[in-house]
């Protein structure tokens, strides 16, 4: 919904009025960002850091070894881990830390799982380790210290090639008595803390404190590093950031031999293909609330995931920096020969000519905590990243379907009308939702008594209509000694601290905020708590929940976020910022399954993000605007999240901000049509826009792009279901599916969902026609509208009109849908399925149906689905069970048969699973070739075949 | 479950005691009963195709028009028709049946679906009679008050004309009289400037004289004093005790530059004197006068520059703050400059002759004057109550230049205000004028437009009021209101809200929109159909 600046105080009108775009001054560059601008000043060059061989300790998970920094002498340690899946892990902590530096918990579902590493040989200067697989070794140079990961003769991956690991270590404040204090004062809490939970022996911990000696006697020769501005304090504008610690920042650099195209770490308004940062801010990971944020820009947004995936004819990588503080990415060209030498020579052979893509992380605090994932395929590193952080969440079936929002639906007599609008309009939708202004005075949990004074009423006519609500709950919290919540959060402690130990307060929507320590897990047990029925007073069943402003959003705080130097426990902000909003949407998701005590599914959408966010629901692109390069770019940022886990993703249909004209809100609508999340979002300040308030013409140009969507439920919820299970994105760039067709790298105007239907949306103001790339030598492809046949491995020019969706299915593909579109998906419930197949070239198809009660966590729980293979070939069409031990009965049945590119039979015949046969009617249409099966009638969920003689 | 296969409505059908319907297909309205022949090949309505009856409401569509499945959801432009017995039939989107949702009051969009319907038709029919009664009362009490209304604004309307008819009249008399005594005091004043001139003239004459008396007796004193040893000449020597005659400015004044003065002489007596006298009488100073003190000149106190902050501060309470500093500097400032302004430099000081006053006119002159006053007074006391009578005309012109209705039956409204009061503000609905706002609990007026225009829809503009151009929103547009009438016995506003930002949009009932009721929609229930 909104950002920084709103009607709350007359002043920040004038603000905004000057601001036609961000407003860039809000936000730190790079040189802004002390960490930053200090980490940016090494450039490439020989590491200061070697690794101690005879420090090696290694047991079947794990090896360690310990690094030196030959400048200052500070110990690291390194922990290096081969994971199942054809992964390995880098960790890289000081040896002996002043305090603890912080792990990001939480993330990864489990501790992934280990595979034997073995020492294949050793010399003076290295270790050779064996990742197994077809040669794959990890060879550890010791001076300067690199890590390479090859497999044969390539080079798949070098870590400190260029020299930028650098790893400032806890330090004690020099000059001033009363910082220092502060921090010995945090660090004698948690001396306290670790005592009750270290499962360290007193021996380990003896051990620990020779080594520190050993190190202090060396010290003699040490040239003390110089504290350089920002490091025990930092301001930006008016703001101070105390820095109690000193300086902690990290750094790690990544070479990719042989790599040109690197794609990911969202979010951010550009190009699906990352770019060159040289010369420019490197790509920045902050969770950020930007108001009117511009395109084309490395500028942080409102979620990130700190995940990389490099992407060439011969490979497909991923880089995963598992670290939640500030985060700056560079990335620059090179060529291979200029990064190899020593040890890795032996064993490659390096054009010097080869391409090569360096990748450079920085992060502010923590420590270096980076998987790397090795493919080889885009559906490997999908699964392997999904091994980390899980999948993306099974939503239900209605929260795929239409959404209609509006900051603000005023009352409830607003929301009938809107209500009654679509069904006057004959236009399906799921979800009315409802923005900040329907609690009571922002006090979310809360209903306006006076525009809401019967919640329940609503919310019961919605569902007798078979539809849905979506009310916000933003984790600002009015501060107001009337309000339970804050009362509550207040009395049990749960607010984040300030730096000197109160409750840390800050400007948002309802005025002064506190905000609730959501990295406590007792907070979030609470929070979850709060959606009972019985505690969340009117709220029903058929009400879930938005969670805006999570970055967190503070008007009043730096970069209109949150203090680094607040406090969440014993840990700062800078350490979890980026945190934040994961927790907030997962305390929040929690609370809706707990609601029906386990049995349905949540749906909850969130603005800020982090990896692993995909467990708890859907994420949209923000506040964007009512513009074509707006409508644009949603599909390289959704593409984005959709490689970094997070499927479920769209942007605001129409833009947030600003009035679309019809053009572009017909356009939105199509193209968001084939977006996984759809929803239609307005800033209060616009005019109103239901979709039937531009003309008869218009309005049913948005039916017809609003039922396309409904007829193709069943696409999308097996593909969610694919996704829940596999970690397979649901809309994909053509690389991923194409991943030698180097024509696709860096396509961004089209994609795919799932791999059967290619979407080329009409983005362009008076556009008479596009080109879309149809990829695949020897496929075929269909225009889902026309049927017309066409070849892949073609540009082809489509004449479009206002009434055109270019979309295409794939030559062997089959495709199930409803095409008798209702009022909401759960009047769809129980229709018949039509089946569209697509034959390829050499005439055969395959597709997957998947049914279940589309709500509840009984597909899960006790296997209550339906999962069919469909398959065509030697002209026998058959159904055929992927899941024998599911069981689950649907009324749904197989309505009609539509095949594409075959020839006309003689005669078409039915055997059910019993042995019957029946005749089955049909038609052909010989211009188009297409075949239509009338209806088989068959049950959704038996075995069948049809064989066209 | 698969094939709902051929499903005829039965004419005793779901609901009780209902007249007897006649057998035809689910979903098909008594009026194309006739292309539904039992056991004869159906016809697509369109006449696309013919397809066999039993593949009538199969639940598959095989005509283009859906005209084959009335009664199932199976093609996607299909209609499906309810009786509603005791209620009015209607038809609804066949994607409507048996989607568990109750559509048709008689419930028989939902036999398949397991929705449990309750027939509510006679319910509907009876709140729907009564409700059309109700309306039908409104409409005739209404439309009998608009008939008054029309009267009344006919009369109103006829009676301005007149009046203005009249007033017209009476400002030709007035435009006469205007000019009249315009005449009359043209011709007073003429003889009165004259008079003045005269006057005017003697008094500057001898103002003259006066002064040259005056110079003459300063130019002798003068004389006196700078003969200091009496000796009946001025000399060189008594010339150079006053300083203040130096030429040059130098400081002192030389003996050359004495002699100049006294034109080249080493003395002169009175009679020449008379020619020295005009080149130092400005500077000379009375030795009998003390001198006179220089203004000390107090310098204005420097306008403080209101400290700027180039540091644009993003903080909503921080910026205030700010803002409102600098607004009190401005003002301060501004106020420091009224208080503290330097002493406006001294005019000199009047010579003796100025501040004699001109001695009053002769009793001749002041009858003259006395008598232009009088036609000047009268003059303007007509040609204001002209201008008065041209605005009364123009305001009655005006108000009958408005649109009020084909039978003008809007006239009342004119000139009249209407408030609604919510739980925050004041609305106020002035019409033919404007729509405001205002909070209920302190706070200013906003404006939510003034009268722009009627803006019904073509077969009835009366029906809406468009009020444009309020006060501007922030990055919107200007506030604007639609003002939806209604029929009503009352005028009242009803209601009103903000459906888009900044569009408001008012209910308000009046009798002047109420529609002649027809008989036939006193008895509004036998739309029922068999």
């Amino acid at each position: 919904m909104a950002a920084s600046c709103e009607s709350l105080l007359p002043l920040v009108l004038l603000l905004c009025l000057s601001a036609q775009a961000v407003d860039r001054s809000n936000f730190k560059t790079c040189e802004q960002s002390a960490f930053c601008k200090r980490q940016r000043e090494l450039t490439a060059g020989r590491s200061p850091y070697r690794a101690l061989l005879d420090t090696l300790e290694l047991s079947d998970s794990r090896l360690t070894l310990q690094l030196i920094n030959d400048n200052n002498k500070v110990r690291l340690l390194l922990e290096l881990y081969r994971l199942q899946g054809n992964m390995t892990r880098v960790k890289i902590n000081e040896l002996k830390p002043l305090k603890p530096r912080y792990e990001v918990p939480d993330v990864l579902i489990s501790d992934p799982i280990t595979e034997k590493l073995s020492v294949v040989s050793q010399d003076e200067n290295s270790l050779v380790l064996s990742l197994g697989g077809k040669d794959q070794r990890l060879i550890i140079s010791a001076q300067p210290f690199r890590l390479d990961i090859v497999e044969g003769p390539q080079v798949l991956m070098s870590l400190n090639s260029r020299g930028l690991l650098a790893f400032e270590h806890l330090r004690a404040r020099k000059d001033t008595s009363i910082s220092h204090k502060i921090s010995s004062t945090v660090g004698s809490m948690w001396d306290s803390f670790k005592s009750m939970f270290s499962s360290k022996s007193e021996s380990e911990q003896e051990t620990e404190q020779e080594n520190v000696e050993q190190q202090t006697d060396e010290d003699g020769q040490i040239k003390e590093e110089e504290d350089k501005p920002g490091m025990w304090e930092e301001t930006f504008k008016s703001h101070a950031d105390s820095k109690p610690n000193g300086p902690s920042s990290i750094s790690l650099d990544f070479s990719l031999p042989g790599v040109e195209h690197v794609y990911g770490i969202p979010e951010h308004a550009d190009t699906l293909k990352l770019k060159n940062t040289d010369g420019s801010d490197p790509y920045r990971l902050y969770n950020l609330d930007v108001f009117q944020y511009e395109l084309h820009n490395p500028m942080a947004l409102y979620g990130a995931v700190p995940v990389l995936i490099s992407h060439s004819t011969d490979r497909t990588m991923g880089i995963f920096w598992l670290n939640a503080a500030e985060t700056w990415v560079d990335i620059s060209s090179n060529t291979a020969g200029k990064t190899m030498f020593g040890k890795i020579l032996d064993f490659v052979q390096v054009s010097s000519e080869a391409p090569q893509t360096d990748v450079r992380w920085i992060s502010e605090s923590g420590i270096i905590d980076v998987f790397i994932m090795l493919g080889p395929k885009p559906a490997d590193v999908f699964t392997q990243y999904a091994s980390l952080t899980g999948t993306q969440s099974f939503p239900p079936l209605s929260a795929l379907a239409y959404h209609q929002c509006r900051w603000n639906y005023n009352d409830q007599e607003d929301v009938k009308t809107v209500d009654q609008g679509f069904d006057e309009h004959d236009i399906p939708y799921d979800f009315i939702w409802l923005d900040i202004e329907h609690a009571d005075g922002k006090r979310y949990f809360t209903w306006d008594p006076s525009k809401f004074p019967q919640p329940k009423e609503m919310l019961q006519g919605l569902m007798d209509k078979r539809r849905k609500l979506v009310a916000i709950v933003d984790p600002h919290i009015r501060v107001d000694s009337g309000y339970k919540i804050h009362n509550e959060i207040r009395s049990k402690n749960f607010y984040v601290k300030n730096k000197d130990g109160g409750d840390y307060e800050g400007w948002c929507w309802p005025g002064n905020a506190g905000y609730p320590d959501f990295t406590n897990p007792e907070m979030r047990a609470w929070w979850a708590s709060q959606f009972a029925y019985d505690q969340y007073e009117g709220s029903m069943e058929n009400q879930y929940i938005w969670n805006d402003m999570n970055e967190p959003s503070v008007f009043n705080g730096p970069e209109v976020t949150m203090h680094k130097d607040a406090l969440h426990g014993v840990w700062e902000h800078r350490d979890v910022h980026n945190l934040y909003g994961l927790y907030v949407q997962k305390a929040t998701a929690d609370g809706l399954i707990q609601r029906s005590e386990g049995v349905q599914r949540p749906f909850v959408l969130t603005r800020a993000f982090f990896a692993g966010s995909q467990r708890y629901g859907a994420v949209w692109t923000g506040d964007n605007a009512a513009e074509w390069g707006h409508l644009k770019i949603s599909i390289p940022m959704c593409l984005s999240l959709g490689l970094v886990g997070i499927s479920f993703c769209g942007a605001d249909v129409g833009g947030f901000f600003k009035h679309p004209s019809a053009e572009l809100l017909v356009r939105w609508y199509q193209a968001g049509a084939y977006q996984p999340f759809f929803r239609a979002h307005a800033h209060i300040d616009t005019p109103r826009r239901e979709p039937w308030l531009f003309g008869p013409d218009n309005t049913a140009l948005i039916r017809e792009a609003i039922r396309q969507r409904y007829a193709l439920l069943p696409y999308w919820y097996q593909l969610f279901y694919n996704a829940n299970r596999t970690g397979q994105p649901v809309m994909r760039p053509l690389w991923v599916e194409y991943p030698d067709d180097v024509t696709t790298f860096s396509t961004e105007d089209e994609y795919l969902i799932g791999k059967d239907l290619l979407v080329h949306p009409v983005t362009d103001e008076g556009a008479t026609g596009v080109t879309a790339y149809l990829p695949g030598k020897d496929e075929v492809w269909y225009d889902v509208h026309t049927f017309q046949k066409h070849d892949g491995d073609q540009s082809l020019y489509i004449p479009v009109t206002m009434s055109s969706i270019p979309v295409f299915q794939r030559g062997g593909s089959i495709i199930c849908r409803k095409d008798r579109v209702r009022r909401s998906s759960s009047c769809m419930e129980n229709d018949p399925y039509t089946l569209y197949v697509a034959l390829s070239s050499q005439g055969s198809a395959e597709g997957e149906l998947y049914i279940d009660d589309f709500h509840t966590f009984s597909f899960e729980e006790a296997k209550q689905f339906v999962h069919r293979r469909l398959s065509f070939s030697a002209n026998t069409l058959s159904s055929r069970n992927l899941a024998p031990d599911s069981q689950f009965s649907t009324a749904s049945w197989i309505e009609r048969i539509v095949i594409f590119g075959g020839s006309q039979p003689s005669s078409a015949t039915l055997k059910n699973a019993d042995g019957t046969e029946s005749a089955l009617e049909f038609e052909f249409d010989s211009t188009l070739a297409v075949l239509t099966l009338r209806k088989p009638g068959v049950n959704a969920a038996a075995d069948w075949t049809i064989v066209l003689r | 479950m698969t094939c709902l296969h051929l499903l005829l409505t039965l004419g005793f059908a779901v609901s009780l005691g209902t007249p007897v319907e006649i057998q035809r297909p689910r979903g098909v309205p008594l009026t194309k009963k006739q292309f539904y022949e039992e056991n004869k090949p159906f016809t697509c309505l369109d006449g696309s195709r013919t397809i066999p009856f039993d593949r009538v409401n199969d639940d598959y569509c095989d005509c283009k028009d859906g005209s084959d499945e009335p009664g199932t959801a199976a093609c996607p432009n299909g209609s499906f028709h309810c009786t509603n017995a005791g209620y009015r039939p209607m038809f609804i989107p066949s994607s409507r049946i048996n989607d568990g949702i109750c559509d048709c009051c008689d419930t028989t969009d939902e036999y398949n679906s397991g929705a449990k319907c309750e027939n509510t038709c006679k319910e509907l029919g009876r709140k729907e009679r009564e409700v059309l009664h109700k309306m039908a009362e409104i409409t005739k009490e209404g439309f009998l008050l608009k008939r008054q209304l029309i009267e009344e604004a006919k009369k109103g309307h006829q009676e301005k004309q007149s009046k203005v008819t009249d007033m017209q009249e009476n400002k030709k008399q007035l435009d006469e009289k205007v000019e009249a005594l315009r005449t009359v005091k043209e011709t007073a004043e003429q003889p009165e400037k004259e008079a003045k001139e005269r006057h005017l003239k003697a008094w500057e004459e001898q103002k003259a004289a006066i002064r040259l008396e005056k110079d003459k007796a300063k130019m002798a004193e003068a004389f006196l004093e700078l003969d200091d040893d009496a000796d009946g000449f001025v000399s060189v020597s008594e010339l150079q005790s006053h300083a203040e005659l130096d030429p040059d400015a130098d400081g002192t004044l030389t003996e050359i530059e004495a002699q100049g003065l006294l034109g080249g002489a080493e003395q002169v007596d009175t009679s020449t004197f008379e020619s020295v006298w005009p080149k130092i009488k400005d500077k000379y100073h009375s030795e009998s006068q003390p001198e006179e003190p220089a203004p000390v000149e107090t310098p204005p106190d420097e306008v403080k520059e209101p400290v700027v902050d180039n540091d644009s501060e993003p903080y909503p309470e921080d910026d205030i703050s700010e803002e409102e500093d600098e607004d009190d500097e401005d003002e301060d400032d501004y106020h420091e400059d009224d208080d503290k302004a330097p002493p406006t430099v001294k005019t000199p000081e009047k010579s003796d002759e100025d501040d004699e006053a001109m001695p009053p006119y002769d009793a001749d002159t002041q009858a003259l004057i006395d008598a232009a006053q009088k036609a000047r007074d009268d003059f303007e006391e007509a040609e204001k109550a002209l201008r008065e009578m041209d605005d009364q005309i123009r305001n009655i012109e005006k108000e009958l230049s408005f649109d009020f209705g084909p039978d003008a039956e809007f006239t009342y409204l004119y000139n009249q205000c209407y408030e609604l009061t919510t739980s925050e503000y004041i609305y106020r609905l002035c019409p033919f004028n404007r729509v405001s706002q205002k909070p209920k609990f302190g706070g200013s007026e906003t404006n939510l437009g003034t009268w722009g225009s009627w803006s019904g829809p073509e077969n009835n503009k009366y029906l809406l009021m468009k009020y444009e151009h309020g006060t501007g929103c922030w990055q919107g547009p200007n506030r604007s209101t639609t003002v939806k009438l209604t029929c009503g016995k009352e005028t009242v506003v009803t209601s009103t809200s903000e459906p888009s930002r900044c569009e408001y949009l008012m209910e308000f009932t009046t009798p002047a929109v109420c529609q002649e009721p027809s008989n036939a929609d006193l008895s509004p229930h036998d739309h029922e159909e068999l």
